[in-house]
């Protein structure tokens, strides 16, 4: 969008301040250039609905003003947000947390690491200029996304995760990002996982924060998956209410190599998840799937770009919708099989259900093919309850608001029923169900 | 799963090495200025003895389009036209045949030779009764003859060069024109609106069943012309037209532009069906020459229960930048898109519909199938929309491609857009799901999963294209049997 030129936003003058106050402090730095990173981003602006990819959710207008930095709390501070998160509390596992972007130690499990697996702070690697850094960005079209780039202009903290090669630990590594305070701010962090071959891999992350407060979390997430290593991801939003919640997920898969990653979305009231695969080896297999229930004024865009350039990838990607009150819900969805991925089998597939009639849903699924030998499709739908199956149940003596709600959990569940870890799929559905029950 | 043998055979033996029509007529010719100017646009409206209201239009048009950018979205990749090094009018130079005697006969020999009907008796032997089409002949920016007209007249249809409309029906044409492509709608449409020079103008009356089918038949014949035709047809209520539309041109080096916008309405109770089959010249195998056809076509179902229908076979242009549109306003009314396009050699097509829902209980189905072969890009961009008053919306639409060879791509940009919960969308991509219940009844008769996909569409779509008439049926006849194994989204 060259051509467009538009006046500068009170937004995008607000990010440039902030960045040019901000520059000293990473003068000394040599391993990420937020200086680019800055420069790509000021050159296409806060992405407006005249940008293909932001056409339905227009982060111009959304985006005001640009919300500071979020200073690191204080301890007593972390730990009055922390105690009211839910988000996967019942799940075993070792906690990394994130308070308003800052990794809190004295509330994270670094003692309790699984074995086979070594978290580094991401201000340690940084300082030390870790060779590991050279893993951010690992899919190609993620460095033209604005919003990746801000975040690694702006990047406070975060975490390096290595798995070592063959480990296969059990228990989950659970990043808990909770967002306090009582004015806006803004947070960038950035989580990098390498797991190394033959590496099975468990990743929990949950995202809260205050309702009625405007903060804007911007996350990102690269993982590289070694040769037949294995990550599975589960992930929840339940941001507050007001949050502009910016998320960006990049994974390269090597050969044989296995990803699951499930995403629930019910918080925030603007949130854009987006979702970059590399398929680089042969034989990958990738589970995609979203969850996404909105009630009123919320957003939620999830925008997914799944690059198979290696011979027999499997891609498997399932968005479910449920909207109410006068929420929209965003699919986008872009499979991109290269000339040399043949035997490619990708299929995509995007169902809404629409509960009320101010609710809207935007569905673009999108197939770029250059290979002959592939079995690709895409599937959307988008409608009402089936009045029949209403009636079915409501025939045998429920209420309609409970026949509708058995509906809505046999919809979406689909897309969460494929989580292999047992407590994170268990999570998910407690999150549903809440959803449901808080709807009446 | 790759292609078989025999779809390959068949896609080359459409070949478009083997392009029959590309042949030039040398006759006289009278041309503007070369450019685009408004001098030029003053000369046009002349040449037409349109009405000053006409040209007010056109010139107002063209001070829009000097403000408006060519679209990058689509995704074709062309030298862009030099819109000063094109003459906008080309005529043969002999005037106003009164009569088919009087037509220059190298023109007369052009059209036999495409296999077109000029003569009503030639048209009768050939066809039979029943099948009968009366033909509009546009010759680069006139029309050189129209067909059956008197017969038409007795039914009370209009049908002529829209050039001939203006003069005669100013106040039909000043009501409908511009009504359903504005103006200012795009580049192309804009740029058509200025200096538009020939199409068809078909008006049917309330309750009349067109007694024969409408064709045009579009042939662009001189060097560096860029053809701009317009069309405008009207279904008043309860009336019944098919109408259908041809196009060649002679191989060339150089690209040629064709610019036109075809605007329907369809008042209450009213049916359009609308046929093409695309065959403009589409280049050599390296992508030298061949037509640029960036074409606006948009149907407005105006009237409650009225039905606009779009048929079309693309198999040539270099480069097809092409949307036949549905505008479902009525109550009840209906839209269909039926579409088979084949791409081969350099050809690259962007081509899709819109099916946007403002009525109630208004219905659309979209069935696409892309074919791409050598080294070809081939697109399909839709839009579906449902507006929030469009309570009982439906919209199906199904669109597959298939791949031949490594070298060519084939892609699929649909836009699924629903601001009401009473609206039932559906969007599918892959042949395996098409109807399950039609095909378990297909299986529970002992055809495969494969053969009863291929039964239900292929039905489908034959049944789509019988319709076409005699001389766009071998063309077409070709296409319809091309399996649909091995199909891509």
């Amino acid at each position: 969008m060259a051509d467009v030129t538009n006046l500068r936003s009170p937004a995008e003058a607000g990010l440039s301040k902030l960045f040019e106050s901000s520059r000293k402090a990473f003068a000394s730095e040599q391993a990420i250039s937020r200086e680019e990173a800055f420069r790509f981003f000021e050159a296409t602006g806060l992405p407006s609905r005249r940008v293909e990819a932001f056409k339905y959710t227009d982060l111009r207008a959304a985006i005001t003003e640009a919300a500071p930095p979020a200073e690191a709390p204080s301890e007593d501070a972390a730990r009055a947000a922390v105690a009211g998160a839910a988000g996967f509390a019942e799940v075993e596992a070792a906690r990394l947390t994130f308070v308003n972007g800052h990794l809190v130690a004295a509330l994270s499990d670094l003692d309790r690491i699984p074995e086979g697996v070594t978290v580094t702070p991401l201000n340690a690697a940084l300082a030390q200029g870790d060779a590991r850094l050279k893993l951010l960005a690992p899919v190609e079209q993620v460095r033209e996304n604005p919003i990746y780039q801000l975040n690694t202009a702006f990047l406070a903290d975060g975490a390096l995760i290595s798995v070592a090669p063959g480990a296969k630990p059990q228990t989950p590594v659970h990043l808990r990002f909770v967002g306090t305070g009582e004015t806006a701010f803004s947070t960038a962090t950035r989580v990098l996982v390498e797991i190394g071959a033959g590496a099975e891999f468990f990743l929990l992350e949950s995202h809260e924060g205050p309702s009625g407060l405007t903060y804007q979390p911007n996350d990102a997430l690269d993982v590289r998956i070694g040769e037949e290593a294995a990550f599975r991801h589960t992930r929840l939003n339940r941001e507050g209410d007001a949050a502009i919640a910016l998320s960006t997920i990049s994974v390269r898969l090597d050969a044989r190599a296995q990803l699951e990653t499930v995403n629930l979305v019910t918080g925030a009231k603007l949130s854009r998840h987006q979702i970059y695969l590399h398929v680089a080896g042969e034989d990958a297999n990738a589970v995609v799937n979203g969850a996404t229930l909105l009630g009123h004024g919320q957003l939620a865009d999830s925008t997914l770009l799944a690059d198979h350039a290696a011979t027999g990838g499997v891609g498997r990607e399932m968005f479910k919708t449920v909207i109410d009150g006068d929420s929209t819900g965003v699919f986008q969805g872009k499979i991109i099989v290269r000339q040399v991925a043949q035997q490619t089998d990708g299929k995509m597939k995007s169902d809404c259900l629409l509960l009320t009639d101010d609710g809207q849903m935007m569905n673009k699924p999108e197939l770029e093919i250059f290979a002959d030998d592939v079995a690709c499709g895409h599937g959307a739908t988008c409608g009402a309850p089936d009045e029949d199956l209403l009636f079915y149940l409501m025939a045998r003596g429920l209420p309609r608001a409970t026949a509708e709600s058995l509906l809505v959990q046999a919809f979406v569940g689909e897309a969460v029923e494929t989580v292999t870890h047992e407590g994170a799929r268990e999570a998910l559905i407690g999150g549903i169900e809440a959803w449901l029950a808080a709807r009446g | 799963m790759p292609a078989v043998q025999e779809t390959i055979d068949r896609v080359r033996s459409i070949d478009i090495d083997q392009y029959k029509y590309g042949f030039e007529t040398v006759i006289e010719m009278e041309k503007s200025e070369k450019g685009l100017s408004e001098d030029v646009i003053r000369f046009i409206s002349a040449k037409k003895n349109e009405p000053e209201w006409m040209l007010e239009w056109r010139l107002d048009a063209y001070k829009r389009w000097l403000t408006m950018k060519e679209p990058e979205w689509a995704r074709v990749d062309y030298d862009k036209v030099d819109y000063n090094d094109i003459y906008y009018y080309a005529a043969p130079k002999r005037k106003g045949p009164e009569s088919l005697d009087e037509i220059d006969p190298e023109i007369l020999k052009t059209y036999e030779k495409l296999g077109i009907p000029l003569r009503e008796v030639e048209a009768l032997e050939g066809i039979a009764p029943e099948r009968r089409v009366a033909v509009d002949a546009v010759f680069d920016s006139v029309s050189v003859a129209t067909t059956f007209k008197k017969e038409l007249e007795k039914a009370g249809v209009i049908f002529m060069p829209i050039s001939e409309a203006i003069r005669e029906y100013p106040d039909l044409v000043k009501t409908y024109l511009g009504s359903v492509v504005p103006v200012t709608d795009n580049f192309f449409a804009t740029l058509n609106s200025a200096v538009f020079s020939d199409g068809s103008f078909v008006y049917i009356p309330p309750g009349v069943r067109c007694p024969m089918e409408l064709s045009t038949y579009f042939r662009i014949n001189e060097r560096d012309t860029g053809q701009f035709e317009r069309t405008l047809i009207i279904a008043d209520k309860g009336s019944y037209v098919s109408y259908l539309e041809g196009c060649t041109a002679p191989k060339r080096d150089d690209n040629q532009l064709h610019a036109a916008v075809v605007e329907l309405v369809a008042l209450e109770d009213a049916e359009i069906k609308y046929s093409t089959v695309q065959n403009w010249y589409p280049g050599d195998n390296e992508g030298k020459g061949g037509i640029y056809n960036f074409v606006t076509k948009r149907g407005d179902c105006r009237g409650a229960r009225s039905k606009i229908s779009w048929t079309q076979v693309e198999t040539g242009s270099a480069i097809t930048w092409k949307y036949p549109s549905c505008i479902l306003r009525g109550d009840d009314s209906r839209g269909e898109f039926y579409s088979i396009a084949v791409s081969n050699g350099m050809q690259q097509v962007d081509s899709g519909t819109k099916m946007i829902h403002l009525g109630k209980n208004t219905t659309s189905r979209i069935i696409s199938k892309g074919i791409s072969a050598g080294r070809s890009q081939n697109t399909y961009r839709g839009l579906v929309s449902a507006h929030k008053k469009a309570k009982g919306a439906r919209n199906f639409t199904n669109c597959d491609s298939l791949l031949i060879g490594d070298q060519c791509g084939a892609h699929t940009v649909p836009y699924i857009e629903s601001k009401n919960a009473s609206a039932v969308f559906e969007h599918e991509a892959t042949t395996s799901k098409i109807s399950e219940d039609q095909k378990f009844y297909c299986q529970q008769r002992g055809l495969s999963e494969e053969e009863a996909t291929a039964l239900i569409v292929n039905g489908f779509v034959r049944d789509v294209l019988q319709q076409l008439p005699m001389e766009f049926a071998v063309e077409a006849q070709k296409l319809i049997s091309i399996s649909l194994e091995g199909s891509v989204g």
